[in-house]
């Protein structure tokens, strides 16, 4: 079994109190790094040790945050996305229950870093009970000298601030996000300029999801090559993160491994297989947004390169596993409804779009379908990919155009005979 | 206008509170403060949005448009216990059209509808990022997963 780093102490009682998270080791990381490293050196460790953005997007953090200028006549901003809400995913939601001070940490790490003495949490407006959990701990925090004014001792001051969200999947979106912090509607922003010259409050800005931010304070601790080390023969990838493991399985849940596991041992030799002895049939293997996989290309590695060269995407890192028995354009129509309510509406390609998407599959899954929907479908979700201001867009077409290539004579049939050839299709 | 609308002093205390966790005459604090309106007024009807708006020395529009973006603002009112069903693909594959079909068939009400007794409401929501107690449900603030008809029965009967 490989080590856990994130997830070591999900066990633990009261494992979100500070004196719980004191006595495993906590904050040790950012006493060493107040110590022992300037900002600099604290982004050349963080460059070295391979860690990418956990959120979806898998950009180096450390090449992000040296995006960010030295001098600013404005203050500068840490942005933390705890917005979890891509389908499949639900590992942010451990972190802020379990471990909020290592959230904490790892926040005043990365602000340390860049220069940073304000920072906001944007969480889901539906973690009611995480968004409580992380207010208790920071103030916990704050009355021990690990924020505020003069931290450790060490002259370095942060302020934190929990900020709750009200139901928008798009303010997920780096963008959309900082519109809503301003409170506004999550409408995303043209780029350029990108956040981190002109981000929240027109200031420079850092964006970090909380699983990457949780893993900073392990890596100042332990050293960027320990880190490195743990994804061997990945020569881009470090470190762990938490596969969020769904559908048809028998064991779903979370799962800690270093990213060079393969999508096979995720669902075979973790997820306990799939349920009732069935076959599998296809995988998402990194949230609804990424292209799906079928049963035959699961031995790939979850390190971003390795997805991306097998053309789907590691993304939120949330695998969601289908059985024999599942009909793909009832699994699809399923995604393309969420889309469709989700699309913020400023773009056409993705407004219309999204909404013909939905519409068509509802009439293939409902016995209703047309000669050449199958066509419409792919040539639909070609005119979104691309054309829009934001990634959303690609996000809603990826999962039309790959379950259409790789499943295309379901969607035919359903097309020409207006009915499932699916067996036993009780879903 | 309507003049009965206005926060009790504990949520105007809140209020000001809110005000210092962001830049001076930032429009920031709204989502914040309409948290806040929800919590003291129940839902966000257009009295509630113009009192906020005078709060925050905003265009009721700017207010509108926001409380109208957002799902967990809410624009009319609902039951005490507000029971949001997700249907998004790790519940579907896992059969929560028919707890739907059962909440529905057991309240007697149809998706987005109130129990007469102003009990319950029932909705049907996009991911609520627990696929792993797929299929699951929220009833105001707390998640409830691996849901059966059995276990859909123990949680509402228990709901007073």
């Amino acid at each position: 079994m490989a080590e856990l780093i994130l997830t070591k102490n999900f066990g633990v009682p009261d494992s979100h109190k500070l004196e719980v998270y004191l006595r495993h080791g906590g904050y040790e990381g950012l006493k060493k790094t107040l110590e022992e490293f300037t900002p600099d050196q604290v982004i050349e460790e963080v460059k070295k040790s391979n860690l990418r953005g956990l959120g979806g997007a898998g950009f180096p953090t450390g090449t992000k945050w040296s995006f960010v200028p030295k001098e600013s006549a404005k203050p500068k901003y840490l942005v933390v996305n705890a917005d979890e809400g891509e389908p499949g995913t639900f590992k942010d939601r451990y972190l802020l229950e379990k471990e909020p001070h290592m959230l904490i940490e790892g926040a005043a790490i990365a602000s340390y870093a860049v220069g940073i003495h304000k920072a906001y949490v944007y969480i889901r407006g539906e973690y009611v009970k995480q968004a409580r959990i992380l207010q208790g701990a920071i103030e916990e925090a704050y009355a021990h000298g690990f924020l505020g004014k003069n931290i450790l001792g060490k002259g370095f001051d942060l302020d934190l601030v929990v900020h709750r969200g009200a139901g928008a999947y798009i303010c997920g979106e780096e963008t959309g996000l900082l519109e809503s912090l301003e409170g506004k509607k999550g409408w995303p922003r043209l780029k350029p300029p990108f956040p981190a010259l002109v981000g929240l409050f027109k200031s420079p800005t850092v964006m970090n999801n909380v699983e990457t931010l949780c893993q900073l304070p392990h890596i100042m601790k332990r050293g960027a090559a320990w880190f490195a080390g743990l994804c061997e023969g990945a020569p881009k990838a470090g470190g762990t993160r938490i596969f969020s493991v769904s559908g048809h399985v028998n064991k779903p849940g979370i799962y800690e491994l270093p990213l060079t596991v393969t999508l096979r041992e995720i669902i075979y030799t973790h997820a306990g297989g799939i349920r009732g002895g069935k076959k599998l049939k296809a995988v998402i293997p990194g949230g609804s947004s990424a292209p799906v996989l079928t049963a035959e290309e699961i031995d790939v590695k979850m390190d971003f390169d390795s997805l991306m060269a097998a053309k789907t995407m590691g993304g939120s890192g949330g695998v969601i596993a289908m059985d024999q028995n599942t009909c793909m354009v009832k699994a699809l129509y399923v995604l393309a409804k969420f889309y469709a309510h989700e699309s913020c509406g400023q773009c056409t390609p993705c407004r219309e779009g999204t909404g013909w998407i939905a519409k068509i599959l509802g009439r293939l899954v409902h016995g209703d379908g047309r000669p050449g929907d199958t066509e419409t479908l792919k040539a639909v979700a070609d005119n979104i990919a691309g054309n829009t201001i934001c990634p959303f867009g690609d996000g809603a077409a990826w999962p039309v155009q790959s379950f259409v290539r790789k499943f295309r004579s379901e969607f035919d049939y359903h097309a020409k005979e207006r009915k499932c050839d699916v067996p036993r299709n009780g879903n | 206008m309507n003049a009965a609308i206005e926060f009790s002093p504990e949520a105007k205390a809140k209020f000001e509170r809110i005000l210092t966790l962001y830049p001076p005459g930032s429009q920031a604090p709204l989502l914040p403060v309409l948290h806040l309106a929800q919590e003291e007024f129940g839902y966000l009807s257009p009295e509630v949005q113009e009192y906020v708006a005078r709060l925050m020395k905003l265009p009721v529009t700017a207010v509108h448009e926001v409380v109208s973006f957002y799902t967990l603002f809410k624009k009319e009112p609902t039951g005490k216990y507000w029971i949001q069903v997700c249907t998004n693909l790790s519940c579907t594959l896992t059969g929560c059209e028919r707890i739907v079909e059962y909440i529905s068939q057991k309240l007697g009400i149809q998706v987005g509808e109130t129990t007469p007794d102003k009990k319950f409401t029932l909705i049907t929501v996009e991911c609520l990022c627990a696929c792993e107690m797929a299929p699951m449900m929220q009833i105001n603030e707390d998640y409830y997963g691996h849901l059966t008809k059995a276990r859909v029965d123990e949680i509402l009967d228990n709901l007073k």
